[in-house]
């Protein structure tokens, strides 16, 4: 199912899609699966199958729903990468060299104990509103958890022998992280980040819902949503057809994490 | 263990000062002149003069954070920008209602969620249990506003069960007062469910795989009282630690819930100050809300001395 996604949305150009922000009063609000022509505001004019029909403004909802997704993906798979990155150097540090341990971690935990959708709000209402700002400010709060996972694998394995005999070889230090540390780390480090990314996409749509993510003619699936509410009585269609593509990713995603979490890790085979 | 107390509860001041720090640079971390972004594009010299002397910016850096920190400990969160209040008094305003949404949902949250998990535990595999995952996994993945949204749909707008927006306190009558957020406190238990009925299926699986149970029900003992008393007693360290953790998701929803019913709370506060650029607000909100998360959490570890009376420190 995630597939298909990815491929509706990186194909979308070609998938019967007319700009997202075209717009047609004339077309208001057309049902689902209509055929009409449109009337661009630019003067254009063509016929045009509106899959999904039409909002209040007259936009295709196919069009702006497939373009939108591509910003949702984009942020998840951008913030997972992110925060495994910065979060596994944090963590490598604060538990390879002790002498950092204390005070990262303290640091670590602050952050932590700001939620991260309050977080994410206050920096976004900082910088503004721009793709990179609302990436950085869903990565930080997502550091710490990330941080504290490696740190955990690398105190469990640094007592080790095989690591104890690459030191008294006297091992680069960073050899000794990338070779002998850091693979045990990857098996739950792919297993949170899909779990990151599902929340990264949970955040951006609610930041974009409330009014605080990419600036209006950005459709995205929060920002379609937030439109269609003014008329959600008589067209709910526009605010709930987002919502359950929103909710299909985000599961899949998260039924992803779930089977590599059954594959990958074995210690949790054992117990179930 | 009184000694455990006091230094659990000193070991939360690092975290909050980490906090406040965080709030305090947000301010400053800002290209260019705080007080210039406030004031906005149409603001004269004169106003961002002012600005700066209200927020006390005409000072070297560590001296405004120690300043604001005095501050900060005797209560005074600054004033707001645009309403002539201070953020403390706003705070104050608007807390009823996420309280009553927060507490409501609590309640709810616990009083499904726990059953549920543990009786997925029991009927561990059978169609219930499966069931019951599946319905999490939904759970998780379906954002509050979505959720909100279809039951204003379902219960508002066809069925005309529950009022479908809007706020009524407590003092216009309780039966007002329930009927207004029963919709949102089930919008916004929907994850909070999902979370703590999975924490309560593995940790109550995993006690009834102990030597104990096996114990208890070879004595005879009824399967109720083996559930309730030694496997539910068993996994409650796991499942109220994860109830603390999930403040966090509840005060995530707050913010969206209370604008998708048109709730006056904190949450609305919040993304209002955001919208307006009111800064001095989004830090106390912001300050407030990990003061609450902190405290909650402080809360559930000092809870397991009563839970668990193994935990001696």
């Amino acid at each position: 199912m995630l597939l298909v996604l990815v491929v509706l949305v990186a194909g979308a150009p070609f998938l019967g899609t007319i700009s997202p922000q075209a717009m047609d009063p004339g077309s208001a609000n057309l049902a689902i699966g209509t055929h009409a022509s449109f009337n661009d505001l630019s003067g254009e004019s063509f016929e045009h199958f509106f899959l999904l029909g039409t909002d209040a403004m007259g936009r295709d909802l196919w069009s702006r729903m497939l373009y939108g997704g591509r910003i949702s993906l984009t942020v998840g798979v951008v913030v997972a990468v992110l925060s495994l990155l910065f979060g596994t150097l944090v963590g490598l540090v604060s538990g390879y060299f002790r002498r950092f341990d204390a005070l990262v971690m303290r640091c670590m935990d602050g952050l932590m104990a700001i939620p991260a959708m309050i977080f994410a709000i206050s920096l976004v209402a900082i910088f503004g509103a721009r793709l990179s700002t609302l990436l950085v400010a869903i990565t930080i709060p997502e550091i710490p958890r990330v941080a504290r996972l490696v740190r955990s694998v690398v105190l469990g394995v640094r007592e080790e022998a095989y690591v104890e005999a690459a030191i008294a070889l006297a091992t680069p230090t960073l050899k000794i992280l990338w070779r002998h540390i850091l693979p045990n780390a990857i098996a739950p480090l792919i297993i949170q980040g899909t779990y990151i990314c599902a929340a990264a996409i949970l955040i951006e749509s609610s930041l974009s819902f409330l009014g605080l993510g990419l600036s209006a003619e950005q459709a995205t699936w929060g920002s379609i949503m937030a439109e269609g509410r003014s008329q959600f009585n008589q067209y709910p269609g526009v605010v709930l057809l987002p919502g359950v593509m929103l909710a299909l990713t985000v599961l899949s995603v998260n039924m992803l994490g779930d089977g590599l979490r059954d594959r990958l890790d074995p210690k949790f085979n054992k117990r179930t | 263990m009184f000694l455990f107390i006091l230094r659990r509860i000193l070991s939360i001041i690092p975290v909050l000062a980490i906090v406040a720090l965080i709030v305090f640079m947000m301010l400053h971390l800002v290209p260019g002149d705080p007080a210039a972004i406030i004031v906005g594009d149409n603001g004269t010299l004169e106003d961002i003069a002012r600005v700066r002397a209200q927020l006390g910016l005409n000072e070297s850096l560590p001296l405004q954070f120690w300043h604001w920190l005095l501050r900060l400990l005797q209560g005074d969160l600054g004033h707001s920008i645009f309403i002539p209040q201070s953020v403390a008094s706003l705070i104050g305003q608007r807390i009823g209602p996420t309280l009553s949404l927060g507490l409501l949902t609590l309640v709810v949250t616990v009083l499904l969620a726990v059953p549920l998990g543990t009786i997925a535990a029991w009927k561990r595999n059978s169609w219930i249990d499966r069931s019951l995952m599946a319905t999490s996994a939904v759970g998780f993945s379906v954002p509050a506003f979505v959720v909100g949204y279809l039951f204003i749909w379902l219960f508002g707008l066809h069925l005309h069960w529950f009022p479908v927006q809007g706020y009524t306190p407590m003092a216009q009558g309780f039966g007002a007062w329930l009927q207004g957020l029963v919709l949102p406190s089930l919008t916004l238990s929907m994850v909070y469910i999902a979370l703590i009925a999975r924490v309560t299926r593995a940790a109550v699986s995993e006690a009834l795989t102990e030597d104990y149970i096996r114990t208890a029900r070879s004595k005879g003992i009824s399967e109720w009282r083996v559930l309730m008393r030694h496997a539910l007693a068993n996994a409650a360290v796991p499942i109220v630690t994860v109830v603390g953790i999930g403040v966090a998701l509840l005060i995530t929803g707050v913010v969206v819930t209370e604008t998708v019913f048109a709730i006056p709370g904190l949450g609305r506060l919040t993304v209002d100050s955001v919208l307006s650029r009111d800064f001095p607000v989004i830090q106390g909100v912001t300050l407030f809300f990990s003061f609450v998360y902190v405290l909650v959490n402080l809360l559930v570890d000092l809870s397991y001395l009563l839970l668990d009376p193994r935990i001696r420190y």
